[in-house]
């Protein structure tokens, strides 16, 4: 498969029409999503909606198949002394570690998610990377988080970043794309959007903000940026792409301002897993906690919630 | 552009359940008095008048009604402060005493915003975190001022003017009275404020803050009351100098009746901004800019965004955006964290913005409100916007006061120049675009004493503010605020 | 007469000043400026409120391009001004003697004047600096306040005196940016009118200064009510000129700036604060980021 070849299917979008991000009008957008009050009801609601949008992550170089055989249990037994919490969405290991991920959660309603693409800084060929993809989605990958050439898009060369990104769309077959535009590297916000423009138009069905890997990861401006970016290209094709912030989400109360924000840029439709997740090692206990404490009344301790 | 297939949905699903802030805290006396030479008092004439909360429309209080009498009793003990230990503090201790009434308005800020909105209708979130901050930074930054005239007016020395009367309007009632008494107080005046009929409130709790701060008696004074009670202050003769803030209606009879007087006056009038949006704008900012520009504090504002000019090529775009994002504002009890849009102030101006809302559709105008539910008691108006208007339209021309925005487009920027100073009015503006040397020349060409480029509504202790035109005489805030209060010697 | 020997000297006709053109009063009327003695000096247009109406017209056009000039050359233009009166000092020393001032008090007065104009020139560039503040608001906002001028600003100019005062007042309104209508002093107008030959032959466009002579009692309240006027300074009369003008400029809330009872032959006539009085304080902001 060559490259010239993907584009003929997806053309690059014209950047230069992209709206311009002016950072202080963000940050005070972001400040209004914060200041609004999530309790009682709405934060019970909230709290197992953000579970079931987490994918359970381990990125790390010591990853043994123990340790994600562990991590796929917590994902199936969030806390099982709470009765009726939904499951994660899906558990983001490396690609060596899906099969074992795959066996760990035969018979559940779990996506394997498989970083690929010379995850974490993506620097290496196409091939590799086409390789890198096939591997994980061959061993029962059925999503796929793609970094893109952030080196290749500062340098402008936009059209490469689009191909290849669209290459691996191709690779992926059936399972989903999610684009990691690796925000802290990019810059700018104006450059946020641009590439989260960039990503769509090539076939990305999720943007992601962050590997996890470099800082700072997700925040509340970058992903604010990249929802209006998705809110434009529906405007515009009338397509939905999800959104996933990863990295640096680890308390309820900033995941519930996540949702706050989803809730007033895109509306209701993407309030599910399906369309959009929560990069995260941490979070599940947070709010395991929260949920703890509305139904208890009681402030809790970690030491009561199993870290995997 | 908007097809059914990609429509966004903000209803349904998970909502925000209500979140409304305790009123606990918030002391309110059945009744009070006027606060005039450092006590609560009667009213000579013993008459009273409600003050109610526009959400519920129910009583909170009686507030005396003062005639001119007590005015006259007001402006004599402002006068014997004036004289006395005022005038002859040293300014070093008279800036002490404005630092201190920020400090205690910080303290007791939880209780100042509860009432705000109690009194005036408007959300929580804007009194707590705008209206009230701002009144406490006010009084610090004047406060820092008492004893540093001389540094504000080169080759000139600096006198205070004696005793000031100052009328506040409804829409900021405490913010207002922190920009007349802290200006006033800092250049070594007295006062005599008058706050609006219908949210008296924090005023007078601001008095019992200033008798609480030990200032002197009758450096500062509150008379409660209507119109009749403003003119009372306006035509007294003891008074030296008139402060108002409020309609260019009421500006334009007080500066007649100021007429052939020595009296010093300050006007802070009407308005009709034009917030402009280029197509080369940061375009989610700029609808948050509209957003900010005419919802906030329900559109009751003088400086409000009520005119978008949008260059054609990005009109639609805009008008999608703003719509869907006016879907996600939240109108209902101002005491809800989570309101957006509190309560119309009084039943008077919801029937004003109702008749503009039927004069615009009669002149043919399109209209659009969100699809927002509103309380059943109380006063209330959704969000609403005016498509297909023309410059000649009412909507277009006259200052609603409400939560209402009247939306025109421009091909070039010399026409939009030319519709935004196609008004009687000269307060405020917005500019948007990414382009610096666009912003420079726009900010030159619009005739409006406020400029927000890439940004609206924002307000700050050092940051002038004022009109041109048929929006006022003076300044208030910053350097150039400290010019309403003193009378310059060589 | 004139012995049979002597020539005829030319007679001067005093004509107001309006866009930089020099018409007779629309109205043909006039009134006759006599001396203490009773004689007739000169015949004075008697301007009507349509002269009026067409000052401010030529004022209003010329004001964005005259606001638009560089400070610098505002600066240079009222040097130039001071230049040509110099060159003509003894015309007006004349004018102001036959008009009622001695010979020593018209040279001071003539002196004065031309002293004046440099020290406006001066301000061109300078009172914005003084005036002007950058604001340390608390939000991520870049925020500063300027001067601007205010318009249209008419000049009711002291009636006590032929030509400090109207010099004073037109310096530090023009200076700023701003194009006025003058009315000159009733008593003593001719000196008025020759300074508007002096404007003419200087640098300053047409229809930053108009001059109109007349009757205070027939043009005051128009000076101040007119809608398209955006300040009004008066010089002279008690509390009831200050309340004819002050209502009549409450039409519009345009400021009424009172200069009664100023010596203008003093320092209190030459400030940067009387520039002040016709700028506007314009505030802008802008955010500061990425």
């Amino acid at each position: 498969m060559s490259l010239t070849a993907v584009s003929t299917t997806a053309r690059l979008p014209d950047l230069s029409r992209v709206p311009a991000v002016d950072e202080v009008g963000v940050n005070e957008r972001v400040a209004r999503f914060q200041s609004r009050s999530i309790k009682t009801t709405a934060k019970a609601e909230a709290l197992r909606m953000i579970l079931s949008m987490i994918d359970l992550t381990t990125l790390e170089g010591q990853d043994t198949p123990g340790k994600v055989r562990q991590l796929c249990q917590k994902a199936i037994h969030l806390h099982d002394s709470i009765p009726g919490l939904p499951h994660v969405a899906a558990v983001c290991v490396y690609p060596n570690m899906v099969a074992v991920a795959r066996e760990a959660l035969e018979g559940h309603d779990i996506n394997i998610a498989s970083v690929a693409t010379a995850f974490p800084s993506g620097m290496s060929s196409l091939e590799v990377k086409l390789d890198d993809t096939r591997m994980a989605v061959d061993a029962g990958a059925n999503e796929i988080d793609m970094v893109i050439s952030r080196g290749a898009f500062l340098a402008g060369e936009y059209a490469y970043v689009f191909d290849e990104i669209a290459a691996i769309k191709e690779a992926c077959g059936d399972a989903h794309l999610k684009v990691i535009l690796e925000t802290g590297e990019l810059g700018t916000l104006d450059r946020v959007r641009r590439a989260s423009v960039l990503a769509m138009h090539a076939g990305a069905d999720f943007i992601k903000t962050s590997t996890g890997k470099i800082q700072p990861a997700a925040t509340m401006q970058v992903t604010l940026v990249m929802l209006q970016a998705i809110r434009d290209y529906f405007y515009e094709t009338g397509r939905m792409v999800g959104m996933k912030p990863a990295g640096g989400i680890s308390t309820s109360k900033l995941a519930i301002h996540y949702l706050v924000m989803l809730r007033e840029t895109l509306g209701q439709a993407w309030m599910t897993p399906e369309w959009f997740r929560f990069g995260a090692s941490s979070l599940a206990n947070d709010v395991l906690m929260q949920i703890a404490r509305q139904a208890t009344g009681v402030y809790q301790s970690a030491d009561y919630f199993s870290k995997d | 552009m908007a097809t059914p297939e990609n429509k966004l949905a903000f209803d349904g699903g998970w909502d925000y359940a209500p979140a409304p802030e305790s009123t606990d805290h918030a002391r309110i006396d059945k009744r009070y008095g006027l606060f005039i030479g450092g006590d609560f008092v009667s009213p000579e004439k013993g008459r009273y008048f409600d003050t109610i909360n526009p959400a519920n429309e129910q009583k909170l209080a009686r507030v005396a009604k003062g005639s001119e009498l007590d005015v006259d009793k007001a402006v004599k003990a402002a006068r014997k402060a004036y004289a006395g230990p005022w005038g002859r503090m040293k300014a070093k201790e008279r800036g002490k005493y404005v630092f201190r009434i920020a400090r205690m308005i910080a303290e007791r800020s939880r209780e100042f915003a509860a009432i705000e909105s109690l009194d005036g209708g408007k959300p929580i979130r804007e009194s707590r975190d705008i209206d009230v901050p701002l009144a406490s930074a006010h009084f610090f930054y004047y406060a820092g001022w008492a004893d540093k005239l001389e540094y504000a007016f080169p080759g000139r020395r600096a006198k205070p003017l004696g005793v000031a009367g100052q009328i506040i309007p409804w829409n900021f009632p405490l913010l207002m009275a922190a920009w007349k008494l802290a200006p006033a107080l800092a250049c070594g005046n007295t006062v005599v404020l008058k706050p609006a009929e219908t949210t008296p409130l924090t005023a007078l709790k601001l008095a019992e803050l200033i008798a609480d701060a030990d200032l002197p008696p009758g450096v500062v004074n509150v008379v409660t009351g209507a119109g009749d009670t403003g003119a009372a202050i306006v035509t007294h003769p003891g008074v030296d100098k008139i402060a108002f803030t409020g309609s260019t209606g009421v500006g334009r009879i007080i500066q007649r009746a100021l007429a052939g007087t020595k009296k010093k006056y300050t006007l802070e009038l009407g308005g009709k901004a034009a917030n402009i949006i280029f197509a080369d704008a940061a375009i989610d900012q700029a609808v948050e800019g509209i957003v900010n520009g005419i919802f906030f504090n329900q559109g009751h504002v003088c400086c409000a965004g009520s005119r978008l000019l949008v260059q054609e090529s990005v009109a639609d775009e805009v008008i999608q955006k703003l719509k869907d994002r006016m879907e996600t504002l939240i109108v209902g009890d101002p005491l809800d964290k989570n309101t957006d849009i509190g309560a119309i102030n009084s039943k008077m101006q919801l029937e004003k913005i109702d008749s503009y809302l039927e004069i615009g559709q009669q002149e043919g105008a399109e209209m659009y409100q969100s699809s927002v539910s509103v309380p059943k008691s109380g006063y209330w108006c959704r969000p609403t916007i005016f498509t297909g208007v023309a410059q000649s339209n009412r909507v277009v021309q006259e200052e609603i006061f409400g939560p209402v925005l009247a939306i025109q487009t421009f091909r070039s920027f010399d026409e939009a120049v030319e519709k935004a100073n196609n008004t009687p009015y000269g307060l405020s503006g917005g500019v948007w675009t990414d382009k610096g040397a666009k912003i420079f020349k726009m900010t030159q060409s619009v005739r409006a004493g406020v400029i927000w480029a890439n940004t609206f509504n924002k307000f700050d202790p050092t940051s002038p503010f004022g009109g041109y035109k048929e929006s006022g005489v003076g300044r208030e805030g910053g350097l150039h605020g400290l010019d309403a209060y003193v009378r310059l010697e060589a | 007469m004139v012995a049979a020997h002597e020539r005829v000297p030319v007679a001067k006709t005093y004509k107001i000043y309006i866009g930089g053109k020099f018409p007779r009063t629309e109205s043909g009327r006039y009134f006759a400026l006599e001396d203490k003695k009773g004689k007739v000096i000169a015949n004075v247009c008697r301007s009507s409120r349509k002269d009026f109406r067409n000052a401010v017209v030529a004022a209003r056009g010329a004001q964005p391009g005259w606001a638009k000039a560089s400070a610098y050359l505002r600066g240079q233009i009222l040097y130039r001004v001071a230049e040509m009166l110099e060159g003509r000092k003894e015309q007006f020393v004349h004018e102001l003697t036959i008009q009622g001032s001695t010979e020593r008090q018209a040279q001071r007065e003539v002196d004065a004047s031309i002293d004046r104009l440099i020290y406006y020139a001066g301000w061109a560039d300078k009172y914005q600096q003084v005036f002007s503040a950058v604001n340390p608001v608390s939000s991520s906002h870049f925020n500063f306040s300027v001067l601007e001028p205010t318009g249209v600003v008419t000049i009711l100019a002291p009636n006590d005196s032929g030509l400090i005062g109207l010099i004073s007042n037109v310096a530090a309104t023009i200076v700023g940016g701003n194009t006025t209508v003058v009315l000159a002093s009733e008593e003593r107008p001719l000196s008025a009118v020759s300074f508007a030959e002096v404007l003419h032959a200087s640098d300053v466009p047409g229809g930053v200064v108009n001059i109109l002579t007349g009757f205070r009692s027939e043009l005051t309240e128009q000076f101040a009510s007119h809608m398209d006027v955006n300040a009004v300074v008066y010089c002279d009369g008690g509390r009831k000129v200050a309340k004819t003008v002050q209502e009549a400029a409450a039409d519009n809330i345009k400021p009424a700036i009172s200069r009664r009872g100023v010596d203008w032959l003093s320092d209190a006539g030459a400030s940067p604060y009387l520039i002040r009085d016709t700028q506007e304080v314009k505030t802008t902001w802008h955010p500061i980021g990425t």
